[in-house]
C-alpha cells in the first residue's frame, strides 16, 4: 500500500496534464487522453521513478462509443506505489501510442494485447500474434467473439 | 537300422497333413507365437517419447521418479527423437497452434508406435472447451490408450502402461512381411 | 509418397539470415528443454547465437475468456492451472484480489495457512526448477534427490486437499477445508529430510568445477536491462536488487515474519540458482515460524455473500438452502469495481487485474503473468552466448507455460 504523501505528491503533479485521478485499492488511478499516454509515462518514468511497466491490456465496453479502455500497469520499486493509466479509443480507429521506445516490456504485452483485442500500437512494428497463431481471423477476447469458434489448422480425423 | 535313426510316424496321413486347413493352423501356431515373443519383447522395452505441454508435466516428471518409477516397466528412457522413439505419450493440453507439430511428430515416428494421451485434456480436451483447445488429440491422431486425470496420479499412469502393455501382448507383429 | 506432407506453420519468423555463413535453427516446440512449448528461432554462426526469437503461445488456452463464462468460484480451478508448479500462490492472489474488491477481511487462521502454504508451494516450485535445470544438465541424481523431496510435498498437500499437483484449495473468503491432525507434524517430518536431500544437492553441484563453468557468467543480465524488460523475481534479485513484494508492500502475514531476500552478484545462471535454494531455505524458515504462530478459530470469513453455508443448515433451513443455490448457480455478488492486486510468485510478480460490473462472474479478468514478461527478456539472456547455454539460460528463467500463455 502507497503512503498517502506520496500519492497527493504524483496527483499535484500530474493532474495538470492527466485527466480525473482516483485511488483505487492501492493503486492510483489516471484516466489519459491517447496523445497524453506516452508524454505522461516519460515523466513518470524519468520523474517520479516507475522503473517498472507491469502490464498492458485492454477492456471491451461493447455498447460505449469509445469501446476499447487500454489499461497500463506501472510500478515504482523504490517508493512502491503503483498506478494505472487508462486511455480509451474508438473500435473504427482502436490505436494507441507504443510504449517500446521507453519499457522494452512493452513489446511481448503489446502484441499480446493487440491479438486478443485487436489494439493497434503506433511505434512497435512488430505486431504478430503471439499468443495466438498465423492465420487466426479475429480477435478473441472481444465480446462478439463466441468462446467456441475454433479455427483448426489440422484437418481432423473422421 | 541303427538306434539313431528312429522313424517318426507322422502325426497327420499326408493327405491331410498337405491340405490348406492344416497348413493354415500350423501358420497360425507359428504366428503367434512369433507374435508373443515380439509382443513381450516391445512391451517391455517402450521408448516413450513425451509430448510435454503442460501441468501433466509434473505427474510425469514423478512417475519417471522414484517410488513411481517407470523403469520397472521398461518404459524409462525417453527419445527425444521421433525416429527412436515407439510411444507418443502426449501430457498435457494441445492447443490448435501446437496440432501441426504434434501430426508432425507423430507422421515421424516409425512402426511400430502407440500413443498414450496423458491427462484430460490430452483425452478430450479437458475443461478448456473454447477457440484455443483441441477437443482431444483423437481428432488429429489415433490413440491406442487413454489415461484422464486433472493430472492423472501416477498409479493411473502406470495402469495405463500396462493396459498398453496389455495390448501390444495381445496384438499381431508383422515382422518379415505384411503379415507375418 | 511422392511428396512429403505439408504441415501448416503456425508461427512467422521475423528474420532471414544476416550472413551467408549463419544458420537458422529451430528449436522446439516440443523440445525436452524448453520447458514444455517454447520455440526458439535461432540464427548461429558455428556454435555461437546471433540472434533468437522466442515464441510462445503454444499453450495459450483461454483462461482469460473462459473467466467471462464462469462465476467467481468456478475460476479457482482454472486459476491453479497457470502456475501448476506453485499452484496454491495463484488461488490465494486470486482469491485476495476478489476479496479485496468485495471488502473482506479474511480469518487470522486463514491468513496464517494461506502465507504458509504459499511458502510450501514456493519451494515446490524452486525444487522443480532446480531439478529440471540440473537435469538438462546432465545431473540426474541430483534430480532424483530433489524430485524425491517433492513428491512427499505432494503426497503431504494431498492429504489436505486432496489433490496431488492442482489443488482447487483456495475459496473466496476464507479455504475449503482445515488442516487434518497430524499434517503439522508430518510438515516438520519433510522439512527435516527437505534438509537433508538438498545438503547432498549442495555437496554434490556448488563447487563442482563443471557446473560452475557451465553457469557462471553465462545468461548474464544487467540490473537495468532487468528492469526495464519487466523483470521481477528471482531473475531481478539475481542481479543485485533486494525488490520483494513481501517486503516491499507485505500482505498476508507477511509483516510479521522474519526472512532475508536473498540477492545475486552478476545476475547470471549460477547467481540464479544460487538465489532459489537460499529462497527455499529462507522459505522454510517461514514454514516453521508459520507452524508456531498458526493461532485457532474459523477457517472461512463468516459472510452469506460467499462463504457456503454448513450442510447440517442447508438440508433444514429454508434461507440456508437458498443461499447455497444462489451461491453455486449465480456465484458470489461482487459489487462494481476493478483491482489490480499482486503477490510475488516463485517467478516474480503475478497480478490479477479483474473488472467486475456487479454480479457472479467477472466482466474481465487479466492476469499479469512473470513468465510471458520473462519470455521477452529471454532473448536479452540467449542472445551472444553458446548454443549449448541455451539449455541452462532457459531453465534458470523458469517459464511456465501456464502462466507464460495463460
Amino acid at each position: 500500500m502507497a503512503a498517502a504523501s506520496d500519492l497527493e505528491a504524483l496527483r499535484r503533479e500530474l493532474v495538470p496534464a492527466a485527466g480525473p485521478a482516483t485511488l483505487s485499492h492501492g493503486s492510483f488511478v489516471f484516466v489519459l487522453a491517447p496523445r497524453e499516454l506516452v508524454p505522461t509515462v516519460r515523466r513518470l518514468r524519468d520523474e517520479f521513478g516507475f522503473d517498472l511497466l507491469l502490464d498492458v491490456t485492454a477492456v471491451d465496453w461493447p455498447g460505449a462509443v469509445l469501446r476499447f479502455e487500454v489499461v497500463h500497469h506501472l510500478y515504482s520499486t523504490a517508493h512502491k506505489v503503483r498506478v494505472r493509466l487508462k486511455t480509451r479509443v474508438a473500435a473504427d480507429d482502436p490505436t494507441v501510442d507504443s510504449l517500446g521506445a521507453l519499457y522494452g516490456s512493452a513489446a511481448f504485452m503489446e502484441r499480446e494485447c493487440h491479438d486478443m483485442y485487436g489494439i493497434g500500437f503506433r511505434g512497435n512494428f512488430d505486431l504478430r500474434p503471439i499468443l495466438l497463431y498465423e492465420g487466426f481471423v479475429g480477435h478473441p477476447l472481444r465480446k462478439d467473439y463466441p468462446k467456441q469458434r475454433e479455427q483448426p489448422l489440422v484437418p481432423y480425423r473422421d | 537300422m541303427d538306434a539313431r535313426t528312429i522313424p517318426i510316424a507322422p502325426l497327420l496321413p499326408a493327405a491331410v497333413a498337405t491340405s490348406p486347413r492344416v497348413k493354415d493352423a500350423a501358420f497360425e501356431y507359428l504366428t503367434t507365437r512369433k507374435d508373443e515373443l515380439i509382443g513381450w519383447a516391445r512391451k517391455f522395452s517402450l521408448f516413450p517419447y513425451p509430448f510435454v505441454t503442460a501441468c501433466c508435466a509434473m505427474e510425469f516428471m514423478a512417475v519417471s521418479a522414484s517410488p513411481y518409477d517407470t523403469d520397472r516397466f521398461g518404459a524409462a528412457l525417453p527419445r527425444f527423437s521421433p525416429r527412436q522413439a515407439d510411444l507418443l505419450m502426449v501430457v498435457g493440453t494441445v492447443t490448435h497452434k501446437q496440432a501441426p507439430v504434434l501430426l508432425k511428430v507423430w507422421e515421424q515416428m516409425c512402426e511400430p508406435k502407440w500413443v498414450m494421451a496423458f491427462g484430460v485434456c490430452a483425452s478430450s480436451g479437458g475443461f478448456y472447451q473454447n477457440y484455443a483447445a483441441l477437443q482431444g488429440i483423437d481428432k488429429i491422431i489415433p490413440v491406442d490408450v487413454y489415461v484422464p486425470g486433472c493430472p492423472p496420479r501416477p498409479e493411473m499412469v502406470i495402469d495405463g502402461i500396462m493396459q498398453l502393455q496389455d495390448k501390444i501382448a495381445h496384438s499381431r507383429h508383422p515382422v518379415i512381411t505384411d503379415t507375418f | 509418397m511422392d511428396t512429403l506432407p505439408s504441415f501448416p506453420n503456425p508461427v512467422r519468423s521475423i528474420f532471414e539470415a544476416i550472413r551467408d555463413d549463419s544458420v537458422i535453427v529451430n528449436i522446439g516446440p516440443s523440445h525436452p528443454a524448453t520447458h514444455g512449448t517454447v520455440q526458439i528461432i535461432a540464427e548461429l554462426d558455428g556454435e555461437r547465437v546471433l540472434r533468437t526469437d522466442v515464441h510462445c503461445g503454444y499453450l495459450h488456452r483461454g483462461f482469460e475468456k473462459e473467466c467471462e463464462d464462469h462465476t467467481w468460484h468456478n475460476l479457482i480451478p482454472y486459476v491453479d492451472r497457470l502456475n501448476y508448479v506453485s499452484a496454491l500462490v495463484n488461488d490465494f492472489a486470486y482469491c485476495d484480489a476478489v476479496e479485496q474488491l468485495m471488502g473482506l477481511e479474511i480469518t487470522p487462521r486463514c491468513r496464517y495457512l494461506r502465507t504458509l502454504l504459499s511458502e510450501y508451494s514456493r519451494v515446490v516450485d524452486h525444487l522443480t526448477c532446480v531439478a529440471a535445470g540440473l537435469m538438462e544438465m546432465g545431473a540426474m541424481t541430483a534430480f532424483l534427490y530433489l524430485v524425491m523431496v517433492r513428491d512427499f510435498m505432494y503426497e503431504h498437500l494431498a492429504a489436505l486437499t486432496g489433490a496431488r499437483v492442482t489443488y482447487s484449495y483456495g475459496r473466496i473468503g476464507g479455504l475449503a477445508r482445515d488442516l487434518p491432525d497430524g499434517w503439522l507434524v508430518r510438515l516438520e517430518e519433510i522439512l527435516v529430510q527437505y534438509e537433508e536431500f538438498v545438503g547432498r544437492v549442495h555437496a554434490l553441484v556448488d563447487r563442482n568445477r563443471i557446473f560452475i563453468d557451465r553457469l557462471r557468467d553465462v545468461g548474464t543480465i544487467t540490473t537495468a536491462d532487468a528492469l526495464s524488460l519487466g523483470v521481477t523475481g528471482p531473475i531481478l534479485r539475481s542481479t543485485g536488487v533486494p525488490r520483494d513484494l513481501r517486503k516491499d508492500t507485505p500482505y498476508l502475514a507477511y509483516a510479521e515474519l522474519d526472512f532475508d531476500i536473498p540477492v545475486g552478484i552478476k545476475g547470471d545462471n549460477y547467481d540464479r540458482y544460487f538465489v532459489r535454494m537460499r529462497e527455499m531455505d529462507e522459505s522454510v524458515y517461514m514454514i516453521r515460524q508459520l507452524a508456531q504462530m498458526l493461532p485457532g478459530g474459523p477457517i472461512n470469513v463468516d459472510d452469506r455473500r460467499c462463504t457456503f453455508p454448513e450442510k447440517t443448515l442447508v438440508y433444514s433451513q429454508i434461507e440456508s438452502l437458498i443461499n447455497h443455490f444462489k451461491l453455486v448457480m449465480d456465484g458470489p455478488s461482487v459489487p462494481p469495481g476493478e483491482i489490480y492486486c499482486a503477490h510475488e510468485a516463485p517467478n516474480g510478480e503475478l497480478g490479477f487485474y479483474l473488472v467486475s460490473t456487479g454480479g457472479g462472474t467477472p466482466y474481465k479478468v487479466h492476469v499479469r503473468s512473470p513468465s510471458f514478461v520473462h519470455m521477452g527478456a529471454a532473448s536479452r539472456m540467449l542472445d551472444g552466448g553458446q548454443l549449448a547455454d541455451i539449455v541452462p539460460t532457459f531453465g534458470s528463467i523458469n517459464m511456465i507455460g501456464g502462466e507464460c500463455d495463460r
